[in-house]
């Protein structure tokens, strides 16, 4: 019966082509548009680690007090380095790090080679089994080299092909700023979009990865400056970076893992605990205003997804519901016009179910063939988003399964529904009347 | 043209009617808001910048001591001039679309403790007005005396002779007369010698509560702090090449330092690069608006051709009775023009709504009320082309039609 009600529905499409390819070519701009900016969409709010970023947390602190806090009472989205080192000290959570982005230069072996200044940042040991950072050869450091300020460094896939051709060079030496390091391991390709763990300073996206992991205290030791913003509410007392560590400035970044809400809640008064502690002391002077905000709060919390691309995402949408509303209107149109035909099949025994089924057939066709064409459209659009987008943007817009089915998916259902009504008029339609009418 | 056979028409199809009404409310709903977003990215795009852009760029380099920061600017500077084709380099902290420094908030008197606005501080030797091309509105340019060194890692001099712009004497001291005033930051003081006609920050957004030109340029002698970075001029047919030949200098004229590709370009290419966010988006909404307008304008010409088909009889009695062509045209177009208004009323009432949305999660600002009209003109006017390809058709329909039978 469906071959029979499919060849009815191609007949009937095929009476008025025009009409027909209106509401396949409606669909199909609808979709694709929608489909297109929801790929960039999904790309940029995307959870960049979705296996764990609600145990992932960000600490506030306000070490600034009331003078200092933005309009809607936020304390400083980064913290100073007093604060940064006690937390650190008195490892509350199961596992954290404390960093801070850093941009060294690194020395070739051949003196003939320019010095290149490579990105990175200054972590604790903590940071590469917190974030499940993957290595291609050897691993991250141990909290004794944290303690030890060990001479030793993880770099990228990128900085190891460039300095050792690609070859497992754990146990080799890398020059940072004049000291020799001992590479310790090198990540496998690892470039999060947006960049989670340091927000404040990538702005959440950076087309270049992060290439060179050092030690924490290592870093601070070796004088390699904070490369990231700095912000202070009142200038700092001593010049220079060691000024900067014993200022209030707030430069540094932190993320903590706690595994269960009980985790949290206990993380979230020792931290309440902490500013009393340094109100007691006379630092603050303030109650504590503290935030403890899991990943994806934090990165809404920072506006880390453009706002443009939302809007977007709500003028695609706007869209595709015009485009819907059209081919509501025309097949609407359509079915209508055709009582006589549906007179007929009634008054020869046809139940409603039937009627349904028929034209629901040439509905979902209708919607099958804009969903094809939207598809092809969508491709085209996810390819030349490139050409309309910033590159570090576009380059993580990628057309994948899920997006397809979605895409067939929405077209099929939408037209479907369009097709409802009409095709409920047309079943109602009395067999008799119709007949005598004509 | 009476109307009320053609409502009466219309109520017939009542469903059909409500939806290409609906049809053309969504789409000036959108319509409206894209148009005004896109007319926001280009108002943010046109940013006057106060200096000669096309003639000018910088050079960034970094991992020097700071010990070392005089004796590097003076052979920075000798072997960038001496560079085929520059026209003059000069020590300057930072350029309009480059790397961002010096900002901070400011006050009004010596305490410190309100900040009525958070400013970005330019410093620059001798001659970097000049190259930079800014125009004096009021007071004075700066005397040779008037640029101090910076001791030590000293971020300004104690006292400093500034020239602030139009727009940020406005926005401290309105409607009065800015010169001679005193302004802070921290333990730094600054009197206003002069006002700029225009100059912005580096790296403006709309989100920070801080203004495109509130700059402060503080006459400097370039040491300490005031290192690294160095503005070049060039002719602007030159710029480019000049640009090159100068990233490419730095290796032999300092080959301890090391090179910030990023922020080392002419000023033109960090405005594109700068604005490049802003262009996209306006080019998407501009995509999306004619695919919108195509859609709608499709929807029309479906329905209108489908009734024109579907009263191709009746359309053949009325003129076999004595109606004209021009009859039968004018009532297929004033029968969109119905529906178009009705739709268009209702998508006004739309496109407050969503700008509100908008408003509320977006920081948007306020849909002027002139955008209203405009769009409604512009739907007029796509619902009239979009049916004249029917309603000809119609008006074509010979009377003869009404003697067959069906």
């Amino acid at each position: 019966m469906f071959a029979y009600y499919m060849e009815l529905a191609l007949r009937s499409l095929k009476r008025s082509p025009g009409l027909t390819t209106l509401m396949v070519l409606a669909i199909g701009f609808g979709v694709a548009a929608s489909m297109t900016s929801w790929s960039v969409f999904r790309a940029v709010s995307g959870d960049p680690i979705p296996w764990k970023s609600a145990k992932l947390f960000v600490p506030q602190i306000d070490n600034w007090g009331s003078n200092g806090r933005s309009s809607d009472g936020e304390p400083p989205n980064a913290m100073d380095y007093a604060d940064a080192m006690a937390l650190m000290r008195q490892h509350r959570a199961k596992l954290q790090s404390a960093m801070y982005q850093i941009s060294p230069s690194i020395v070739p072996a051949e003196a003939s080679r320019h010095p290149v200044n490579v990105g990175g940042h200054a972590v604790y040991g903590e940071f590469f089994p917190m974030l499940d950072v993957p290595f291609k050869y050897g691993s991250g450091w141990s909290a004794s080299d944290d303690a030890n300020r060990a001479q030793v460094v993880v770099i990228g896939s990128k900085l190891n092909q460039k300095l050792f051709g690609g070859a497992n060079s754990v146990g080799r030496s890398v020059n940072i700023e004049g000291h020799d390091y001992r590479v310790v391991g090198v990540l496998d390709h690892w470039n999060p979009q947006p960049r989670y763990y340091d927000v404040v300073n990538s702005g959440g996206f950076n087309s270049q990865s992060d290439d060179v992991f050092l030690p924490f205290q290592t870093a601070i030791q070796a004088n390699i400056q904070n490369d990231g913003n700095t912000n202070c509410y009142a200038v700092p007392k001593e010049p220079g970076f060691v000024g900067l560590q014993h200022s209030e400035c707030v430069w540094i970044a932190f993320m903590v893992e706690l595994d269960d809400a009980a985790a949290v809640s206990a993380y979230r008064s020792y931290l309440d605990g902490y500013a009393k502690e340094q109100q007691q002391a006379g630092r603050f002077g303030w109650a504590p205003n503290n935030r403890l905000r899991d990943l994806p709060a934090w990165l809404d919390n920072q506006h880390v997804v453009p706002s443009d691309t939302k809007v977007s995402l709500l003028v695609a949408l706007g869209l595709l519901l015009v485009c819907l509303v059209n081919t509501i209107g025309l097949l609407l149109a359509k079915f209508l016009r055709r009582s006589g035909e549906i007179g007929v099949r009634r008054a020869l025994g046809a139940p409603r179910r039937a009627i349904y089924l028929q034209f629901l057939t040439e509905a979902g066709m209708v919607g099958a063939a804009g969903g094809v064409l939207g598809l092809l459209l969508t491709c085209a659009g996810v390819a030349s988003v490139g050409w309309v987008m910033p590159k570090d943007i576009a380059s993580l817009a990628r057309l994948d399964v899920s997006l397809l089915v979605l895409t067939l998916l929405v077209a099929v259902l939408a037209t479907m529904l369009a097709g409802l009504y009409p095709t409920w008029r047309a079943s109602r339609v009395q067999p008799a009347w119709q007949l005598k009418s004509n | 043209m009476q109307i009320k056979p053609i409502l009466s028409a219309l109520k017939k199809h009542r469903l059909a009617t409500f939806l290409i009404a609906m049809e053309i409310a969504l789409a000036c709903a959108v319509l409206c808001n894209a148009v005004f977003m896109i007319a926001n990215r280009l108002t943010a795009m046109n940013l006057d910048s106060g200096v000669d852009e096309s003639s000018l760029g910088a050079i960034t380099v970094t991992g020097f001591d700071p010990a070392q920061a005089t004796d590097l600017n003076a052979r920075m500077v000798a072997g960038l001039r001496a560079v085929p084709g520059v026209e003059s380099a000069q020590v300057i902290s930072s350029v309009p679309f480059g790397a961002q420094s010096l900002v901070a908030g400011i006050s009004l008197d010596p305490s410190g403790k309100k900040t009525p606005a958070v400013v970005q501080f330019y410093q620059g030797a001798p001659g970097t007005i000049d190259a930079l091309g800014l125009k004096l509105e009021a007071g004075r340019l700066p005397a040779t005396s008037d640029y101090q060194p910076l001791s030590g890692q000293e971020y300004f001099p104690a006292v400093s002779p500034v020239l602030v712009t139009r727009a940020l004497a406005e926005h401290l001291w309105p409607g009065q007369n800015p010169l001679g005033r005193e302004f802070w930051m921290a333990k730094w003081q600054f009197r206003v010698i002069g006002v700029l006609s225009h100059l912005s920050v580096s790296q403006y957004t709309e989100y920070a509560e801080q203004g495109a030109e509130w700059t402060v340029f503080v006459p400097t002698l370039p040491g300490g702090q005031l290192a690294g970075t160095y503005l070049i001029r060039a002719k602007p047919q030159d710029i480019e090449s000049v640009m090159t030949t100068a990233r490419a200098a730095v290796a032999k004229i300092a080959p301890e330092v090391v090179l910030d590709h990023e922020n080392s370009h002419s000023v033109s290419f960090l405005r594109e690069r700068f604005f490049r966010t802003d262009r996209a988006m306006a080019g998407m909404l501009v995509g999306v608006i004619v695919a919108l307008l195509g859609v709608t304008a499709l929807g029309i010409v479906g329905l209108a051709s489908f009734w024109v088909a579907q009263r191709r009889k009746q359309i053949g009695i009325r003129r076999a009775i004595g109606a004209t062509r021009g009859d039968i045209l004018r009532y297929f177009q004033t029968e969109n023009f119905l529906i178009v208004t009705f739709g268009i009323a209702l998508g006004m009432a739309l496109a407050f709504v969503l700008n509100a949305v908008l408003m509320k999660f977006y920081e948007l600002p306020h849909l002027p009320l002139y955008y209203l009209p405009v769009g409604a003109l512009a739907l007029w006017a796509l619902g009239q082309l979009a049916v004249l390809g029917p309603a000809l058709r119609a008006a074509n329909v010979p009377p003869v039609v009404a003697t067959r039978s069906v």
